[in-house]
């Protein structure tokens, strides 16, 4: 019995104690973009708040804020963002930046989606040629987003050529190398993507694409266990200049990926 | 085939280098599995042993439905384990979720039904060489287990393997249960699946390539720990 | 002091298998000192009776009395069987292991056992594994371990059947010393030779049932019935 007892108290002596974690539900998007990598360093030096990041989809990312699993989340859907905030889920809703989507697709691009000057023009132009489009498919940010984007060109996307995989932004990315599909993706994703293949970049820039990234931290009122005064903390530290100064300065193959717009 | 090339060759490197961010989630790989296996094992070899010496009603249907577990997805289990600890589930005031004992937990859960059936298996032989003797000599039910796990402890060692064998090479459970947090709970396997997704295959196939070496290390250690190899019939 | 757990009564044992009757109805008493040799031809029942004296059988008819309650004869007495059921350890550990379920502390079990050992000559045998022991010296190492926590009673179902004649010499030593001892001793063989050393009296078995026997002496010179008088003789019964 005593023994027993004991790998009681060893299974939750390894929860780590440290002072101050805070966990934070963060899109795929965001995670592969390695902003993250650069942020983390900076917030524990300034706050001395060590942040914990959940790499999920939206979708899943609100649901662990719902639960109380997460003590904030930093997401880019602002419809669903704003129902959680108005069913009491969240405080408040911060922006913090915004980054870009871009159509990627085959070099020969088959659909002439290059020759499109708005998003919705070159979705057009793949499902009039039936060309093959990998979507994400699994309730994130930019699956919505893409949604979006069909809806706005009045085009019901089904066939074939459709092809939905239910995962994250690389699985989906890795999907579309493989069969020389079209795909929507996050500009940073896809510049820290390592299996271009015979993809590239065909379409970009029209602000239909801006991606709002906003923070949201978890209401102490619902979840009394959550640690409102470090996410506080936090996104006092996301909306400095400082931050600023990072997520301005951030490139990758000499783009900027993200520009800060926190109204302070 | 360039990209299994170039991960043997980064597999090699990180090791050589002593890549740090490499050593901290292999250590905490085997930290989570070999508690889990620690943990399963000391619930399913007396279980093996108790099924196999015992004759009651319902011996059949649980030696079934312990072999029916063995297939349970680990996602299945995962999202069990997701949905008790979570915040807002049964054990939730433990704040266990996200944290390696999640992990510790949901790999217990799915490697518990692979030992305890493999061990059922081996000691059942055992039991039938032994049982005319222990019956014999006036054993209590304890000490026939007793004596069934300790002679039988190679075959039983075997068992506890394959369920280390399962349990480090887990990537479904513990990623929901885990989460995949850097520094906190990020192993072997959850790192190959995050460098998947970002598309650097030879990162992955060379953390691949270390998993595969850590597995068979520990193997061998322990068959050599134990001399299994060595010894004539057992 | 331990109290006897003889006389031993068995009263209308009857021992069957899917209907078939294996053994009995038979009634059979062991008291005193010395050596009861169970014979009889093959399928006579010979290894049912010890099992069914010892408590490995479940009996259909009859009860089986010793001169304690039931519970209190069991680590009193010991049974080696025909093809010596081996533990996985070595020859010293496999010897004290008895010793191990009676609470005894692992020194003085082991100090016990290596006594017992020695007593059958596998003194130079304590730290081989049981398994990679010749066939004489498994049935000795197995009777050992049946003596070690030195029985009123001890069962012997055929010890000898598959060994030389020299090994056979040495096992029959080891018994005139236990009986010597004090120890009760009940056996089955097939050779008559053997049992003519080494019993005190004898049962005849046939068929399940007792048919002949009595003290050594009259049985073996003057059996009563035709079937021991053949087996006696070497011819085959029937």
């Amino acid at each position: 019995m005593k023994f027993y007892v004991g790998i009681v108290l060893w299974l939750l002596s390894a929860v780590p104690l440290a002072a101050e974690e805070l966990k934070l539900a963060v899109t795929t998007s965001f995670a592969n973009s390695g902003l993250a990598e650069i942020l983390l360093p900076a917030i524990a030096e300034g706050t001395g708040i060590d942040v914990q990041l959940l790499i999920v989809g939206t979708g899943q990312a609100l649901k662990l804020g719902e639960a109380g699993d997460v003590d904030a989340v930093l997401v880019h859907s602002r419809a669903a963002e704003e129902e959680f905030v108005a069913s009491g889920f969240g405080t408040h809703r911060r922006e913090i930046m915004y980054n870009d989507f871009i159509i990627v697709g085959p070099t020969d691009d088959p659909a002439n989606v290059g020759l499109a000057t708005l998003a919705t023009e070159a979705f057009a132009h793949i499902a009039g040629a039936q060309a093959p489009f990998v979507s994400r498919g699994d309730d994130s940010g930019t699956h919505k987003k893409e949604l979006g984007l069909w809806k706005a060109a009045g085009i019901e996307p089904t066939g074939d050529w459709y092809r939905a995989v239910g995962q994250g932004m690389g699985a989906a990315l890795n999907t579309a190398s493989g069969m020389d599909a079209y795909i929507l993706a996050d500009r940073a994703s896809w510049l820290n993507f390592g299996n271009k293949g015979d993809l590239t970049q065909l379409f970009g820039g029209d602000p239909a694409l801006f991606n709002q990234y906003a923070y949201i931290p978890v209401n102490p009122a619902l979840h009394p266990h959550v640690k409102a005064v470090a996410a506080e903390r936090l996104e006092v530290w996301l909306t400095s200049d400082r931050a600023r100064a990072l997520i301005e300065g951030y490139t990758i193959e000499g783009q900027q990926l993200f520009v800060f717009n926190a109204e302070r | 085939m360039n990209d299994i090339l170039t991960g043997m060759a980064e597999a090699l490197r990180l090791i050589l280098t002593l890549d740090p961010t490499l050593i901290e989630i292999s250590l905490r790989s085997l930290e989570v599995t070999v508690s889990a296996t620690i943990i399963a094992s000391l619930i399913s070899l007396p279980l093996g042993a108790w099924l196999a010496i015992n004759r009651f009603r319902a011996r059949r249907f649980v030696i079934a439905f312990l072999n029916a577990l063995m297939g349970l997805p680990p996602v299945v289990v995962g999202l069990l384990v997701y949905v008790l600890l979570s915040r807002s589930g049964p054990l939730g005031v433990l704040g266990l979720l996200f944290t390696t004992s999640a992990m510790i937990i949901a790999q217990v859960i799915i490697i518990t039904p692979i030992i305890a059936s493999i061990s059922h298996q081996a000691i059942r032989e055992l039991w039938a060489d032994y049982h005319d003797l222990l019956i014999s000599l006036n054993t209590t039910r304890w000490q026939r287990i007793k004596a069934l796990l300790w002679d039988g402890r190679r075959a039983l060692l075997t068992a506890s393997l394959a369920g280390f064998g399962r349990a480090i090479g887990e990537v479904g459970a513990i990623m929901i249960v885990g989460g995949n947090i850097d520094h906190a709970t990020r192993v072997l396997t959850t790192a190959i699946a995050l460098e998947t997704g970002k598309g650097n295959f030879a990162l992955a196939l060379a953390l691949g390539f270390i998993l595969i070496a850590l597995a068979v290390v520990v193997n061998l250690a322990l068959h050599l720990l134990s001399k299994t190899e060595r010894s004539s019939l057992w | 002091m331990v109290a006897p757990i003889l006389p031993l009564r068995a009263e209308n044992i009857r021992v069957a298998r899917g209907g078939k009757t294996l053994l009995g109805p038979l009634s059979l008493e062991i008291a005193g000192d010395g050596v009861t040799i169970v014979l009889g031809p093959n399928g006579s029942g010979k290894t049912t009776l010890l099992r069914a004296l010892h408590g490995l059988e479940r009996l259909r008819d009859g009860e089986v009395h010793w001169a304690v309650p039931e519970p209190e004869t069991r680590k009193l007495q010991a049974f080696v069987f025909q093809a010596p059921i081996l533990m996985r350890r070595n020859v010293v550990d496999s010897i004290a292991y008895p010793l191990l379920l009676d609470r005894m502390n692992r020194g003085e079990a082991r100090d016990r056992a290596t006594d017992a050992a020695e007593a059958v000559g596998l003194g130079g045998r304590l730290s081989l594994a049981a398994a990679d022991l010749s066939g004489g010296e498994k049935q000795k190492l197995a009777i050992a371990r049946a003596l070690v926590r030195r029985p009123q009673v001890l069962f012997l179902d055929e010890p000898c059947a598959n060994l030389d004649g020299k090994s056979t010499r040495e096992i029959e030593a080891i018994l005139i010393e236990a009986r010597a001892s004090g120890t009760r001793i009940v056996m089955s063989t097939h050779n008559v030779g053997q049992a003519r050393r080494l019993a005190d009296d004898a049962v005849f078995l046939f068929e399940g049932k007792r048919i002949d026997g009595g003290p050594a002496d009259e049985f073996f010179s003057n059996p009563k019935t035709p079937e021991a008088r053949a087996h006696l003789q070497g011819d085959l019964v029937p």
